[in-house]
């Protein structure tokens, strides 16, 4: 018998007969359960739960996990294999039945879990040694674990949401009431058109989406032309346009926006004290959330055109004036139209962030209601309907699906990128003194505008009253991050601490899982060949097209009840962030690693190394760079992140995000604000340490900027 | 070193690869004897970079069974199949001197760092690469990095050594250079070693045996000599060396020889199994003699079409009644014939074969 089948099997069945099989009220480090092990109901291992509580569905997981055990002198070259599939296959299975089947059970725990997993890894190591994957343990197993992750926290809870829509709040099947609720006049009526009263909340959203994807594709392409094709000075602070978003929670910008065009805005007090305008709340509504969201995404699609702009050939261009075009024309009808696909890319990008925000709604939509935010209100509101949201969930999933598919199977095949890898020469032209004039004219407004709204988050922190008393004063920060030196120690007294540990506690925990995962499944996804691999990729992507409002309500939907029981605990942010932000680790990785010959690989295995020492050893070192960029993205998305995650709090696990957004719906604009500064001001600080930390050994010692990553060093 | 003992045979049995409904390798066998160099050749697309990776355990058969020296490694992974590869590309780890690279077998494979380090230097010294122990590999010549790699392979005295178009990135002077050292290095250790190429003289040059595939399947397999001398197929003659295929008449004379007729020459060479009536015939350019015409009526005629002065030789192309013929000419350089000149037509009967 080989180590590694001895291995799982008696770690599964350690796990079996002493870890408490159940999830525990305090948590496995909290010890509580000890007293009374292993007897005792709640903290008893499988075996116990079994033989002396009459929970005899798990008895035949010791079956399973015997088996392997057992027979282990099973000879003949393909008997193992198939009885390490049908092991695993049937423990796993059984668990997963009789956990949904068995009524009166706790959510399962450590023990179970771990009896899971070596379950699971029995099956891979079968799979391998009928010779899938190339006979690699690793490979399988790596295989094995993303793709039941990827099955558990998102296809089964993205499941639960389609299945919550068709129930009745009995949980009865109900398809008339999910029909009723789909085509409501909330949601489709059309009643803007021909009377003052709201358009239904799916086209609320449309056409929000709509004119943000075109306002910032507008100002992200002038952004871009002005960046690549002027003479224009400040291109750096352009630059740093782009690295805004990272660090910036969506709903700051709202924020900001309320402290200039709101009643008491400084822009409103101005225009009032000036020419008599009376406040009103204009701004709530459709016009304050457009601007928030043009504000929050311009850079986005700002960073995708300059990609756009930069990757067409200037020898196009160049050809074009050859053949005696002006600039106009060469403009016109050369460049343009090469940038068609990445406009439209930039589109969608906008559009389908319009849609899954949910900061910015929340707090300016006022009356008007978008999809996000009637899913959050029909779940915490006094409606409490779960049907409800589920529905909406799937209209908006349909939405953002909708549009992801056409940026794929539309623009996948058009890219003008011309780019040749043949040291372009030329030049780009100059733009049309017209178009350079139309283009300052949009832009450079837009950024001081930015750079104001900026300016309002430092500094809205530091006055007494936002609108009225304009006194430089501590008092927000003292009431959210006061310190008190007592005789004890250090007494955390400010209102913020608490939900900043949380913040900083689960970001960086779900950090490296994020980019662990991520990795993992980019390395299989470029380095391995597999059936299948198409469906994994797709699998594994998907959790970036799902709006996190959606995400969160289908984590209420799966998770709050056993078997997998996770709902007000740390373990459901954990796992929410990885699985929403491991697409970007999984496309840095996929990009970096492309970049890096599979010969290196097979080089390394046929000098003897496995797959793990290969990764650790040949290709970690040479990905660096792509996870940093892993690293840097999750920690700082699981930090601003507000969508999945309001959900999710509870009065244990506060996060920064859901913190502030309850203090600025309480009118306690001070506060939030400067707290959003603080939270803006220490990613900066974690992006440039986490930078320092990982991306200190460079790669080359001749080249420090980037060495060759194929076999032949340059 | 003592890489001697360890050297092992590589047999296929009836080895099939497919990639979905590509089919790279179909139904292959073929023994590569212990201590032997095998070349396989081909032209690109035929099959040879997956036999290779076959061999290495970097692809899985499709069906049928690979023994390295003598035991079934067919379901065995690349990491513990005892074979070193030399890459195309060299696949010379960039972040890591050329010391740490040929180490890193040793290490992966628990050796202790002092052991490690001695026996690299050991197989750096044979490559000739001393004093160069810190360097990364961005900082060698094309030819030296081709050492690094043969070195790191070299070091973990596998059973088996492939190289894969080792030397296609080199200039043409060094390319004859290290494949010699190659086949020195070869002979000295007895190493068994496999060696893809699509260059035939390079094949030639270095092999014990060499192994023609064409389109998945294995064209000819066997020593330089037999395959120049004796090709198969019209597709190995072509292949091997240049050759003229023409029609000629065969009759049979008794078990082994045949009489042979080209336009009106006649003569005996072995039948090789053919039957009487029209066969295929390869003849290989240095086996036709030309004369100029006399005005006697010599059996076969033609005339000069092209004529090229290439120093050591001349380099006709003849029209004549069975085909436009291409004449390699080593002799006549002081005298050369010129275009439309009549010339009549003889053969060496070693250099003509049938083929099928
Ligand atoms: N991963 C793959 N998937 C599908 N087909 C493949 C794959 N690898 C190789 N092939 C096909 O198998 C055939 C043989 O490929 P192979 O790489 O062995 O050729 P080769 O003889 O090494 O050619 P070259 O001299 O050009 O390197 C080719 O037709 C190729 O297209
Ligand atoms: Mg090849």
């Amino acid at each position: 018998m080989d180590r590694a089948v001895l291995g799982w099997a008696v770690a599964g069945g350690i796990a079996y007969a002493l870890l408490p099989w159940y999830a525990l009220e305090d948590g496995i480090f909290g010890f509580g359960w000890l007293s009374g092990y292993p007897t005792d109901r709640a903290g008893a291992p499988a075996l116990v739960q079994a033989l002396l509580h009459g929970r005899l569905a798990l008895l035949p997981v010791a079956v399973f996990l015997l088996a392997p055990l057992a027979v282990r002198g099973v000879r003949g070259a393909g008997a193992r294999p198939a009885l390490l599939l049908t092991v695993g296959a049937g423990g796993t299975a059984w668990i997963a039945v009789q956990g949904f089947a068995v009524g009166g059970q706790p959510g399962i725990g450590v023990g179970g879990l771990v009896v899971f997993a070596a379950l699971l890894m029995l099956f891979c190591v079968g799979m391998a040694a009928k010779g899938a994957f190339n006979g690699d343990r690793f490979v399988s197993g790596g295989i094995g674990t993303v793709v039941t992750l990827v099955v558990v926290f998102v296809f089964f809870p993205v499941s639960c949401v389609l299945v919550g829509a068709v129930e009745d709040s009995s949980g009865a099947f109900a398809p008339s009431e999910f029909w009723a609720k789909l085509s409501a006049r909330e949601v489709w009526g059309l009643d803007c058109l021909s009377s003052s009263a709201g358009c239904g909340v799916a086209w609320n959203t449309l056409i929000l989406g709509v004119l943000v994807g075109a306002s910032t594709t507008a100002l992200g392409l002038a952004f871009a032309l002005i960046v690549t094709r002027t003479g224009f000075r400040a291109k750096k602070a352009l630059r740093l346009l782009t690295v805004l978003p990272i660090i910036t929670p969506p709903f700051v910008i709202g924020l900001a926006v309320i402290l200039l065009f709101g009643r008491a805005g400084a822009f409103t007090t101005f225009m009032e004290q000036a020419f008599g305008v009376v406040p009103s709340r204009w701004i709530y509504g459709l016009p304050g959330v457009w601007l928030a969201q043009v504000l929050a995404f311009t850079p986005i699609a700002f960073l995708v055109l300059i990609g756009v702009v930069e990757g067409i050939s200037p020898s196009m261009e160049e050809a074009a004036q050859t053949l005696r075009a002006d600039r106009w024309r060469t403009f016109t009808t050369v460049s343009l139209p090469l940038m068609r696909p990445g406009l439209a890319n930039a589109f969608l990008l906008g559009f389908i962030e319009s849609l899954a925000d949910f900061g910015n709604p929340l707090v300016l939509g006022g009356n008007y209601h978008v999809l996000s935010i009637s899913i959050f209100f029909a779940v915490v509101g006094a409606q409490h309907d779960r049907g409800r949201a589920a529905v909406l969930s799937i209209v908006l999933l349909v939405f953002t699906l909708g549009a992801f598919y056409a940026q794929r199977r539309w623009l996948g095949r058009r890219s003008y990128a011309t780019v040749t890898g043949k040291g372009d020469a030329g030049l780009h032209p100059p733009l049309p003194a017209s178009v350079r004039r139309l283009v300052y004219a949009t832009a450079l407004p837009w950024a001081v505008f930015t750079a104001v709204i900026y300016v309002m988050i430092l500094f809205g922190g530091f006055v007494e009253t936002w609108g009225r008393d304009h006194r430089f004063s501590l008092r927000h920060y003292a009431a959210a991050f006061a310190v008190d030196v007592t005789e004890f120690g250090l007494h955390w007294k400010g209102a913020a601490w608490n939900s900043l540990w949380t913040t900083i506690e689960i970001a960086a925990i779900s950090a490296p899982l994020t980019a662990a995962v991520g990795l993992l499944t980019a390395y299989l996804i470029v380095r391995q060949r597999f059936r299948g691999k198409e469906a994994f990729e797709f699998g594994t992507m998907l959790s970036f097209a799902i709006p996190g409002t959606v995400i969160g309500i289908s984590y209420i939907l799966a998770f709050n009840t056993p078997p997998i029981e996770l709902t007000g605990t740390g373990i459901i942010l954990v796992i929410c962030f990885v699985f929403r932000n491991m697409p970007v680790g999984v496309r840095a990785g996929i990009a970096a690693m492309s970049q890096i010959d599979r010969s290196l690989d097979e080089a390394s295995l046929t000098l003897g190394a496995r797959s793990l020492t290969t990764i650790r050893r040949v290709i970690l070192p040479l990905l660096r760079p792509a996870i940093v960029a892993a690293l840097v993205f999750s920690f700082v998305r699981a930090m601003t992140a507000i969508s999945a995650v309001i959900f999710l709090v509870s009065a244990n696990y506060d996060m920064a995000t859901s913190y502030i957004v309850g203090r600025v719906e309480n009118g306690d604009y001070g506060l939030a604000i400067a707290y959003c500064s603080v939270l803006i001001g220490f990613m900066v600080l974690v992006v440039l340490l986490i930078q320092f930390v990982v991306g200190r050994r460079r790669l080359g010692r001749r080249a420090p900027t980037q060495v060759s990553l194929e076999g032949i060093p340059a | 070193m003592s890489l001697e003992t360890r050297s092992g045979s590589v047999e296929f049995r009836r080895v099939t690869k497919a990639y979905g409904p590509v089919v790279a390798v179909r139904d292959v066998s073929f023994t590569v004897a212990a201590g032997t160099l095998v070349t396989l050749l081909g032209p690109s697309g035929c099959g040879k970079t997956t036999t290779l990776r076959l061999i290495a355990g970097l692809e899985m058969t499709t069906s049928g069974q690979i023994l390295i020296g003598g035991s079934d490694v067919t379901r065995v992974p690349a990491t513990d199949r005892d074979v070193s590869m030399v890459f195309q590309s060299y696949a010379l780890f960039p972040h890591m001197t050329v010391l740490e690279n040929v180490c890193y077998g040793l290490r992966v494979g628990g050796e202790p760092r002092d052991r490690a380090v001695a026996a690299a230097r050991e197989g750096l010294a044979l490559l000739g690469l001393v004093g160069f122990d810190d360097r990364l590999p961005s900082e060698l010549s094309g030819g030296q990095q081709q050492r690094v790699a043969v070195a790191r392979a070299l070091v973990l005295e596998p059973r088996v050594l492939l190289f894969d178009e080792p030397l296609s990135n080199l200039d043409a002077k060094l390319r004859r250079r290290v494949r010699e050292e190659i086949r020195d290095l070869q002979q000295k250790l007895r190493l068994s070693v496999v060696y893809v190429t699509h260059d035939q003289e390079e094949a030639l040059a270095v092999s014990d045996q060499i192994i023609v595939m064409d389109n998945a399947v294995i064209a000819q397999q066997g020593t330089p000599t037999e395959l120049y001398r004796e090709p198969a197929s019209r597709f190995v003659a072509d292949f091997i060396g240049d050759a003229n295929l023409v029609k000629g008449t065969l009759k049979r004379t008794d078990e082994r020889l045949a009489a042979l007729r080209l336009g009106g020459v006649e003569f005996a060479l072995p039948h090789r199994g053919a039957t009487d009536g029209e066969v295929n015939v390869a003849i290989r350019p240095e086996a036709v003699r030309l004369r100029p015409a006399d005005g006697t009526d010599a059996p076969l005629i033609g005339t000069i079409l092209k004529a090229a002065y290439l120093g050591s030789h001349m380099e006709y192309t003849v029209g004549s009644i069975i085909g436009e013929l291409f004449v390699v000419d080593s002799g006549g350089v002081a005298a050369p014939l010129t275009v439309g000149a009549g010339v009549s037509i003889g053969f060496i009967s070693h250099g003509v074969t049938v083929v099928d």
